[in-house]
């Protein structure tokens, strides 16, 4: 899914405390699917340190006071409002197109998809080579990658950012390294997270597992639902670090000195106070990841997925089938594209319901507990 | 009720506060009484609460924090290496300026600090609440909603659930960042109310911006002004007749 941004500058908010003009950007961006509203906020000075450049943005751009002065109720008001009404123009389009883009795509494989959609189709297995049956195989293999990488990328990345937050200062070296780096893991193409994944996880860790275990066969030093798992979690620890350690900042600094003035080691509180006013904060970062990673095909191609399977996998080390993969199978491997074109649509359309599926259970369970919680 | 003598629950000796190169305490000597409330009065930034907070060590939370100097309690020097501040801050309770109810209910609030200590038997844990409501005058407003959240109390009855949280873990020493700076006179009188009664059993220091509540609870002031102790004293003294210059333009309002 691509990227799309609609903005608009803007300025003359005016900080409360240091009552300063704020400059800055306001976006709407989209990216996979998730809408978001992005405000870069800047002071002038840092930007243009020469001050008649500021001035003179100031004099065009931010809110005058009431004056009588003509000059500025001609021509700097007019133009302030001018700049105003592109920056709302700008976002109105940018929500529209997205909004449109969203239907149309998901008007046309329901159009398309659904006549297929039939029980055999969800409950029955590829039949032909690919050409005939149904996909039950793939939802089980998504599924369960999306629960695997959950039960495997959420607990670590939830650890890290507590460390991150909770145990060092700012400042200090290891903290700024660790950013640094799960800072550059967000944006390292996914195909490489795959070829990471065949390296470390199939060949380092599950060879030396083998040799460990004293496996004749390779058991573990193959590709398996477990290791297209871990290799999904590396891909999605980024944003679930950056969600738990939002909601940990939430978390109000009087709080956890009421805890610790009750003799609370910073363990306990971090444990009984601190986590617990975070969760919707880690479901927002598994909701996510979940996002991020069921419609990844990449990472998980040379790591566990495979083109056809008889049978359901029976374990983590198994082998599986995907949706995202079974539509390039089904697209591109098929000896009779056109004859699959149905089952194409039928797929994707499974795709994204489940993809919406996973993220709506995991808002639902958000939205449960934040009402349990402030009641 | 007759004399009691009075005894130094808190002693503080040439006791220095540093945040980074910035000193925010000079060499503070003062004795606080056991059983009586004290009250730490001066303008924004003169110190009051820094002393406060490094009672029960609070300042260690700040990384900057650099302290000299000796503050005993009971005798015992808390700024010594042996000395565990997890203990510590289970006989010095403290009260915020801002109530800060934890997201649970009223039950769990006060039962957090006994758990931390260990106990699980669900009838001490109900016992404890129970006490430690009484003597927070809070207990007819709240006893048919035990399991309701705290978080739905008025602001005056959190602050008092706050109390209720700090002295369920049994302290000797409570302490009271400006407790009522939130609250509407109603609440305050209720909690000044309750302060008179809490000292029969605890030795109160409270801070404060408001004189006449100085003057209404205390029976010691201690005056601090840039990191100074200006003067220290019977509160009467303090607020009649006070020695320094500085003392009296601030008590009577003429400047702070």
């Amino acid at each position: 899914m691509g990227v799309g941004i609609g903005c608009g500058g803007w300025s003359g908010g005016v900080r409360e405390q240091t009552n300063k003009t704020i400059h800055g950007v306001s976006c709407l961006c989209t990216l996979q699917g998730t809408v978001f509203p992005l405000h870069i906020k800047f002071p002038l000075r840092r930007i243009f340190p020469c001050p008649s450049i500021v001035f003179l943005f100031k004099k065009f751009v931010t809110l005058p006071r009431t004056t009588s002065n003509p000059f500025i109720n001609l021509v700097l008001m007019p133009t302030k409002r001018l700049i105003g009404l592109f920056a709302v123009g700008a976002a109105t389009f940018a929500v529209v197109a997205i909004a449109g883009l969203v239907v149309s795509t998901m008007g046309t494989f329901l159009v398309n998809g659904v006549p297929h959609l039939s029980w055999q189709f969800l409950s029955e297995a590829p039949r032909n080579n690919n050409t005939e049956g149904g996909i039950f195989p793939a939802i089980y293999g998504t599924t369960l990658l999306v629960l695997v990488m959950s039960i495997l990328g959420v607990p670590i990345g939830t650890i890290t950012a507590v460390y991150l937050n909770e145990y060092t200062r700012a400042g200090a070296v290891l903290p700024r390294v660790i950013r640094f780096a799960v800072n550059t893991l967000a944006g390292v193409p996914s195909i490489v997270f795959g070829l990471f994944g065949l390296g470390f996880f199939v060949q380092f860790l599950g060879g030396g597992m083998d040799k460990v275990l004293g496996n004749t066969e390779a058991v573990w030093s193959q590709p398996a639902l477990l290791w297209a798992a871990a290799t999904l979690a590396a891909l999605t620890l980024p944003v679930v670090i950056v969600s738990v350690e939002e909601a940990l900042k939430t978390v109000p600094r009087e709080m956890r000195e009421s805890s610790l003035a009750l003799g609370a080691t910073r363990w306990q509180t971090i444990w009984k106070i601190v986590l617990p006013n975070s969760t919707t904060g880690i479901l927002t970062g598994s909701i996510l990841a979940i996002g991020r990673s069921a419609g990844e095909v990449a990472p998980i191609l040379f790591t566990g997925v495979v083109y056809s399977l008889p049978q359901l996998p029976d374990g983590i080390s198994s082998q599986f089938m995907h949706l995202g993969y079974h539509l390039f199978v089904l697209s591109t491997q098929s000896p009779d594209v056109d004859k699959t074109l149905p089952l194409q649509y039928a797929t994707t359309l499974v795709l994204l319901l489940l993809t919406f599926t996973l993220n709506f259970a995991a808002t639902f369970i958000r939205s449960r507990l934040r009402s349990k919680q402030i009641r | 009720m007759g004399k009691k003598p009075l005894e130094t629950k808190i002693q503080a000796t040439d006791l220095s506060v540093y945040y980074g190169a910035k000193q925010a305490l000079h060499r503070i000597s003062l004795d606080l009484y056991e059983q009586e409330v004290t009250a730490f009065i001066g303008p924004s930034g003169c110190g009051k609460s820094t002393f406060l907070r490094s009672i029960n060590r609070m300042n260690d939370l700040v990384p900057t924090a650099r302290i000299t100097g000796h503050l005993g309690i009971d005798g015992v020097n808390i700024y010594d290496s042996s000395v565990d501040v997890v203990e510590l801050r289970k006989r010095v309770g403290m009260v915020f300026q801002k109530s800060t109810p934890f997201p649970k209910s009223i039950y769990d609030n006060i039962a957090f600090g006994p758990r931390l200590n260990g106990i699980t038997e669900r009838k001490e844990l109900d016992r404890i609440v129970e006490e430690s409501l009484i003597n927070s005058a809070l207990f007819d407003e709240v006893k048919d909603r035990l399991d309701a959240s705290a978080m739905g109390l008025s602001g005056g009855q959190q602050q008092r659930l706050c109390i209720a949280r700090a002295i369920a873990v049994n302290p000797s020493i409570l302490l009271m960042d400006e407790p009522c700076s939130a609250l509407d006179p109603i609440s305050t009188a209720k909690i000044e109310e309750l302060i008179l009664e809490l000292k029969k059993l605890y030795t109160i220091v409270i801070v404060t911006h408001n004189m006449q509540q100085a003057a209404r609870v205390s029976e010691y002031t201690a005056f601090f002004y840039m990191g100074h102790l200006v003067e220290y004293g019977k509160t009467r003294k303090i607020f009649t007749n006070p020695s320094k210059k500085e003392t009296e333009d601030y008590v009577t309002g003429r400047f702070g």
